[in-house]
């Protein structure tokens, strides 16, 4: 066991697989020399070289492109786009190519690749550095989208993903790369994708967040326990394909269903999530199944920004506002 | 025809003035009118006390993430002054200097760095693009501003700003392949700064100059010192000669370099050695420009001291406005999305200010 942030448990499982996989590579701009502008792949090239730790052109289509063309002769592409803002160039070939490759070859290929990106507000960051855009991934057929939000979840996570058999678009919330440090195992172990976790367990009302969200639900979750209203708190780690029994089993018990998160609301995670629960706990529902969730407005630049951030304050206030439906 | 002489596949480059101030051969100097000169170089010397103060504000942490210009002076003033009023700027985000030439207001530029749209707001007969920050995106919106004025028969060009990492980019190539099949007034600088953050120009393209990457296009290609403010500006009055002939665009490697860090974030003494910086420092753009202009009779040491004192002063009382400005109200950061706010989003900004009244805000 070791304390580890987010950071570190992305480069220590980027090391891990990459000693105990050569097919193993990873690659972005300044991902190889400098180790990322995050230092996430730090001290890779320095370990295995410039074939399998490197440098891009800047040209995130070739990023993504290359991975594909990697991942078909025998490779296994860890890709880093920098910052999630800057990975629409290579839009068309995640939607066109990395999502579809195993269905258009009948299975003869198959892509092993991850596409890791930090992303998610709150860092008072600059233009397009700020967007939570997990639904227009999860959205697309054959692709799958990871999110965890402690160090413990980002390795096990992350090494299912590195061995996954298919595509996975892997989202680091960048506000809490350096947030909090946790004891997490040095050696190998997995966190299977799709199956989220309850963090809290708890009897008035289910709330499902995930990434940076999942702590400022926690605090939330502080402020209520002296107004006697119990929350279970689901972290949903991975955005597609979901778990849908864990939250199902949640709201027949809790009665009552609550989503938050940052990403904008219309055609969102939460529109999904609350058909799901609909569909699965109607019968069960004692309140509208509910969103908290990012304003249908172009995420503002940071003297803006506080208008955007989801405080504890406001998932109290709306937590309470389903309890006392 | 300057661009014929100075072919980058015969590794031929611009420059009139040496780094040392000396002019290098007397039949390039631009007959520049003194008044045009001393603009020049004190807006050079203006960018680079409000680059210089930019840092420090962010150091003291007043100023968000800001990307220098330091270095990069030249590049982009010589540029900008050898275009008319009417003609267009399309910036990347490193041109401080030469928005600042073209007439956009400190307080703006800085705006955008502290964190406020307001900074993207350029009075429309200033004729600049806002910054953009999705690396080479911005030259499809030159062509297409060159396409426009092209086909409505305006005269004026488009400048375009890319670095030495955006011309890996498809976009680039995309933009000045559709600038140069319609023969569209269009003029592609590359401000080759040697790094895209940590990253060597020399894993960009193994190709010996940007400039020659024109010759696929089917367009002329110039390999310019980018420091040298004297060579920019004649390359692109030519360019500028052809674009309105309907000759169509034309790309101006600048060779300069990036004298401080890629944003405030950055720390480049990871990736490049201090012999480098101090072959460049050396090459300093204002040195050579401030020896030409002592050299003319424009320009003195005293002149130097009070420029920069005035400098500073109006520097400090800029931002003391933008630090006034404070944070953006509720409403401000809706209005703009779209000409006529849906229902939906109105009730989402009710919801809102609900939730901030119960709190008591
Ligand atoms: C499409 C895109 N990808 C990545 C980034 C992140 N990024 C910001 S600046 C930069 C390097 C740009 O280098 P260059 O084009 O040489 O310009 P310079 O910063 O040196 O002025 C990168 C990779 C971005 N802004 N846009």
């Amino acid at each position: 066991m070791a304390l580890m942030t987010i950071l570190d448990a992305v480069n220590k499982t980027l090391d891990e697989q990459m000693s105990l996989d050569e097919k193993v590579v990873s690659f972005g701009e300044d991902a190889g020399f400098e180790g990322g502008v995050f230092r996430a792949t730090k001290g890779l090239q320095q370990k295995y070289g410039k074939g399998r730790s490197f440098d891009t052109p800047l040209a995130e289509s070739a990023i993504i492109g290359g991975a594909v063309g990697m991942a078909v002769n025998g490779l296994k592409p860890v890709a880093e786009i920098q910052f999630s803002g800057f990975v629409f160039p290579a839009f068309n070939q995640i939607v066109t190519h990395v999502a579809r490759y195993r269905n258009r070859t009948k299975g003869t290929y198959n892509l092993p690749m991850v596409i890791r990106m930090p992303y998610g507000g709150g860092i008072r960051a600059l233009e397009h550095h700020s967007e939570s855009i997990e639904s227009l991934f999860a959205h697309i057929p054959g692709l799958k989208v990871v999110i965890p939000s402690t160090p413990y979840d980002t390795k096990g996570l992350l090494t299912a993903a590195i061995k996954d058999p298919d595509p996975v678009i892997f989202f680091e919330p960048k506000r809490i790369y350096r947030a909090f440090k946790q004891e997490v195992p040095e050696t190998e172990y997995q966190v299977p994708i799709g199956k989220a976790k309850v963090v809290k367990e708890g009897k008035d009302i289910t709330v499902v967040a995930w990434g940076a969200l999942v702590r400022e639900t926690e605090k939330a979750i502080k402020l209520l326990e002296k107004e006697n209203i119990s929350v279970e708190l689901i972290d949903l780690r991975t955005i597609q394909p979901y778990d849908k029994e864990t939250i199902t089993e949640s709201v027949k018990k809790t009665g009552r269903f609550l989503v938050v998160h940052e990403a904008y609301k219309s055609y969102g995670p939460g529109a999904e999530l609350i058909s799901m629960v609909n569909e699965k706990a109607f019968l069960h529902l004692e309140a509208p199944p509910t969103r908290l969730t990012g304003f249908d407005a172009t995420i503002p630049l940071p003297k803006g920004e506080h208008h955007f951030i989801i405080s504890p304050n406001r998932i109290a206030s709306e937590i309470k506002k389903v309890v006392n439906f | 025809m300057l661009i014929k002489k100075f072919d980058p596949l015969k590794k031929k480059i611009l420059e009139v003035l040496d780094y040392k101030g000396n002019i290098v051969d007397e039949k390039l100097e631009p007959k520049i009118n003194d008044e045009t000169l001393i603009k020049m170089y004190k807006t050079m010397l203006l960018g680079r006390v409000a680059d210089t103060k930019a840092l420090q504000y962010q150091r003291q942490g007043r100023m968000l993430t800001y990307a220098p210009i330091k270095g990069q002076e030249a590049a982009q003033v010589g540029v900008i002054a050898a275009l008319e009023k009417d003609d267009w700027m399309v910036p990347a985000f490193r041109e401080m200097a030469g928005m600042l030439y073209k007439g956009a207001d400190l307080k703006q530029l800085f705006l955008y760095w502290y964190g406020n749209e307001e900074g993207n707001k350029f009075s429309k007969d200033l004729k600049i693009l806002p910054i953009s920050v999705p690396i080479a995106s911005q030259i499809n919106h030159a062509a297409g501003v060159a396409y426009a004025s092209k086909l409505q028969e305006l005269n004026e060009v488009t400048v375009a700003y890319v670095g030495d990492g955006g011309t890996s980019h498809g976009e680039f190539h995309e933009g000045v392949n559709f600038a140069a099949t319609n023969a569209l007034p269009l003029i592609v600088i590359i401000q080759n700064n040697q790094w895209a953050i940590s990253t060597p120009r020399s894993v960009q393209t193994i190709a010996e100059t940007l400039a020659q990457k024109a010759v696929a296009y089917g367009i002329p290609g110039i390999q310019v010192d980018g420091n040298d403010p004297l060579a920019m500006y004649i390359a692109t009055k030519e360019a500028k000669e052809r674009a309105l002939k309907g000759d169509g665009p034309t790309i101006i490697e600048a060779l300069t370099y990036r004298l401080g860090p890629h944003t405030t974030s950055d720390d480049p003494t990871i990736y490049r050695s201090d012999e480098e910086l101090k072959y460049w420092e050396e090459r300093d753009p204002l040195i050579r420009f401030k020896k030409y202009m002592i050299d003319k009779g424009l320009w003195s040491e005293e002149l130097e001291e009070k420029q920069i004192e005035e400098n500073n002063n109006y520097v400090n009382k800029t931002f003391k406005e933008v630090e006034g400005t404070g944070l953006i109200d509720l409403d401000e950061v809706f209005k703009y999305n779209y000409e006529i706010m849906h229902k939906d989003l109105e009730d989402q900004i009710n919801d809102y200010k609900e939730f901030l009244e119960s709190e008591g805000k």
